[in-house]
């Protein structure tokens, strides 16, 4: 799973309409950061297997096939774009929705891999509930591929203090986070081999979907407002360079649990 | 960050409108389309092609490379037991660059290769050498490859060239401690063992740039009781076959990453390169012009990074409450770095792509050997100077080794050396001034600016071609008066330098012309060219007339 996300690296003075909207014609597109590095432990899994297929799907504009494309030329064997005004507006509900409703169709999955969360919306929600929607175990915050077995993957994974070595039965779902292994570059020779080859495009009507359940209509996510919040230092405290100062500055620091 | 798509001028002359020719030349009029899946069926087709794949180097050049570089050239590459491992960032740049497909670019298509024209594969390594002079030496040497495809037999090729694209490295095997510039001089020996059946090297290479690679070019004497050139053939050596051993990595003051070895041979098996006695003659200078233009991409690399890492101080550093870029001193240095960068750049691509048409053209190929000097010349003194003014522009602190200045300027110092030191240049491009070779480009080029300005008139343009015209009139006297009456050649000898020089600076001028018509930002460089030119040219002639 993967998204095609606005590039927040690259944002230049016209990203924001004047009404406070995105202005998306402005803003670079980039493959999500976290969905790459799902795109590498799905290819680490290839290498292991090499008759295993890697197949990218992604939910978006048509223009969201740069990405399935970018992912063939970096070793994945195929792609899917569910692309439909029927599924704009879609919140983390309708979109988890789609994507199980389109693994369905693509017969007997394995593994399926995705980003922790986009940069565009920070959720961490979709790969858990394509997860529940398919009902299969997941495993979230994945570091490492340790080992993978016709029957079961061994993953490293991030935990707030530490790490944890699990282990999940096939079929599965894993959420990768950003310290991961980077992915690895396009190949040449695969770009242009592969450069003529359409990307197949997938609408609301090829995925066995309650319309209801799509877009806007399926979200009960509805966004009142956006407000823009910056940060600003209002207040500075001038201390005194003696160890008392600075050591009742610790104790601030941990009460507030900033340390 | 992408070295390629942050540079505009990279996709403009990948556009250029005789790529069409180029691109014609080098598919054979596309006979491998339908044949082979990544062959193109059309120039449009092929320059998309091209332009995909230096997106793919732009990345690795700005995501792997650049970073590493700073790390390289600290750590530098250690001999351990005779054999070379290189820094761990060199590793690094290395696997990114084979996993990607991008060794070997310039090979045939049954060789995995790209066949990629000259064109492209200059820009791949202008785009490395920007992030890394050293780490692009070691890159570019796969060139060798193509020497190996244009002399080798087919038994050659079938065992050599396919290594490339795995990841085989190469090195250029043709100093010694007593044969330099001066390369008939070389005395390491071939014999032919005829019990093995196979040739045989014994004695010492030195300054070998990547020295410990997997595959060598070796020039050797193989004609007992010769002492020149015609004594001397080339040789295909196999690291993996034994026989060589590393006995010291230089210590040197840039390109501190690309490991300079002294190489002792003893009984190295080894397979001939095409002919014997041609070794030098006929394949090191094949093989040295492509080199040259290699070291000028290198060159122009640096040049851009020292143009980047200079403009990007000026805008942030702030003297007397502004930006010191505001400061006239501070922009006319910064103008004259980009000036002698875009100039050289589009030199370098006009040189690539005449040597793609030489392929098919006796005509092409002779401007393709006047505009290699030029180039090589040109390009690696732009780049001291570049980087000289890199370190002025950033005072006190370019002198400090925090900044990345001071490695650009290190590793500039060795490009207008190493492929033949810029004298030899001046020597090579003696020909051409005596033939009038250069003259007729240049009439060539103002014909099509002429052509151009007839179509679309433009004041400014039309009083930069009318000054280029008076530089080259000037430039005609000072040929007279440096040739004199033709008794000696002393004074033309000593001529040559500034002679080449006005000429560098009127064909840039004109080239500079002819892209501004495309896009007119390089207008501005142009007129840096046009008054060098005026101003060199009336100096010299007035040196000649009064002193």
């Amino acid at each position: 799973m993967a998204k095609q996300v606005p590039d927040t690296h690259n944002v230049g003075a016209d990203a924001m309409n004047p009404d406070g909207t995105v202005n998306r014609a402005a803003l670079p597109v980039v493959f999500n950061p976290e969905d790459l590095k799902a795109l590498e432990m799905a290819l680490r899994v290839k290498d292991q297997m090499p008759d295993a297929k890697v197949t990218v799907v992604t939910m978006g504009p048509p223009r969201a096939a740069e990405i399935v494309k970018d992912a063939r030329n970096r070793g994945a064997d195929d792609g899917v774009v569910l692309s439909d005004m029927r599924f704009a507006g879609a919140d983390t509900l309708a979109t988890s929705y789609a994507i199980s409703q389109l693994v369905k169709q693509l017969g007997k999955v394995d593994l399926i891999f995705g980003g922790r969360q986009a940069i565009d919306g920070d959720t961490a929600q979709v790969g858990p509930q394509v997860a529940e929607k398919l009902d299969i175990p997941q495993v979230t915050y994945a570091e490492e591929l340790l080992a993978v077995t016709p029957r079961e993957i061994t993953i490293r994974r991030r935990l707030e203090h530490g790490t944890e070595c699990v282990k999940a039965q096939l079929p599965a779902l894993v959420t990768v986070t950003s310290a991961a292994a980077d992915c690895r570059f396009p190949n040449a020779h695969r770009m242009l081999r592969l450069a003529k080859d359409e990307v197949r495009m997938v609408n609301a009507d090829s995925i066995d979907a309650d319309m209801d359940r799509l877009g806007l209509k399926g979200s009960p996510t509805k966004v009142k407002k956006i407000e823009n919040v910056v940060l600003a230092h209002k207040e500075s405290v001038v201390l005194e360079p003696t160890e008392a100062a600075l050591n009742a500055l610790s104790a601030t620091l941990i009460q507030e649990h900033i340390l | 960050m992408n070295f390629y798509t942050d540079n505009e001028s990279l996709s403009f002359y990948l556009h250029h409108p005789d790529m069409e020719q180029v691109v014609a030349v080098r598919e054979k009029n596309y006979a491998e389309a339908g044949q082979h899946p990544e062959a193109p069926a059309s120039a449009e087709e092929a320059v998309n092609q091209y332009d995909m794949v230096m997106n793919l180097v732009g990345e690795i050049a700005g995501d792997v490379i650049a970073p590493n570089a700073e790390e390289v050239d600290h750590e530098g590459p250690k001999l351990e037991n005779g054999r070379v491992q290189y820094a761990p960032g060199t590793r690094r740049n290395l696997d990114a660059l084979i996993q990607s497909g991008l060794y070997g670019i310039s090979l045939e298509r049954r060789y995995n290769g790209l066949n990629f024209p000259r064109a492209a594969v200059v820009m791949a390594a202008e785009i490395i050498a920007r992030a890394d002079v050293g780490f692009a030496t070691i890159w570019g040497l796969t060139d060798c490859a193509d020497t190996i495809q244009e002399f080798g037999s087919d038994e050659l090729k079938e065992k050599y060239l396919p290594r490339i694209w795995q990841g085989a490295t190469c090195s250029m095997d043709l100093t010694e401690p007593d044969a330099g510039s001066d390369l008939q001089s070389v005395r390491l020996k071939a014999t032919f063992d005829e019990a093995a059946g196979c040739w045989r090297l014994n004695g010492v290479k030195r300054f070998i740039t990547n020295g410990d690679a997997d595959l060598h070019l070796v020039l050797a004497r193989s004609e007992e009781g010769t002492n020149d050139g015609r004594g001397l053939s080339y040789f295909v050596f196999d690291k993996a076959d034994g026989g060589m051993t590393v006995r010291r990595i230089e210590n040197k003051m840039g390109i501190k990453g690309s490991p300079t070895c002294e190489l002792q041979f003893t009984n190295a098996p080894c397979q001939l390169v095409g002919e014997r006695r041609l070794g030098l003659i006929k394949y090191v200078m094949s093989l040295m012009n492509g080199a040259r233009l290699g070291v000028a991409a290198q060159s122009i690399g640096l040049c851009e990074a020292a143009c980047r890492e200079a403009e990007a101080y000026a805008a942030s550093r702030e003297q007397f409450g502004h930006a010191i870029k505001q400061f006239v001193a501070v922009q006319d240095l910064l103008d004259r770095m980009r000036a002698r960068t875009d100039g050289v750049r589009s030199l370098m691509y006009e040189t690539a792509r005449y040597v793609d048409l030489a392929a098919s053209s006796k005509p092409a190929s002779r401007i393709a050997d006047i505009l290699t000097p030029l180039v090589k010349l040109n390009a690696s003194e732009y780049a001291n100077q570049c980087a000289y003014d890199c370190i002025q522009v950033h005072g006190g602190s370019g002198f400090m080794k925090e900044y990345a200045c001071e490695r650009l300027y290190r590793d500039a110092r060795i490009l207008s050396i190493y492929e033949g030191t810029s004298q030899l240049q001046v020597v090579a491009a003696m020909k051409g001034i005596a033939s009038g070779a250069y003259l007729k480009q240049i009439e060539a080029y103002d014909a099509r600016v002429s052509e151009a300005l007839a179509a679309a008139p433009d004041a400014e343009r039309q009083k930069c071609v009318e000054v280029l015209r008076q530089a080259t009139a000037l430039y005609k006297r000072f040929y007279e008066l440096a040739a004199g009456d033709g008794t000696t050649t002393e004074r033309f000898e000593h001529c040559t330098r500034s002679l080449t020089e006005v000429l560098s600076y009127i064909v840039m001028g004109y080239l500079l012309l002819l892209d501004s018509q495309r896009d007119a930002r390089f207008l501005n460089s142009c007129r840096y060219f046009v008054r060098e030119a005026v101003g060199q040219a009336s100096r010299f002639v007035a040196e000649q007339e009064n002193c």
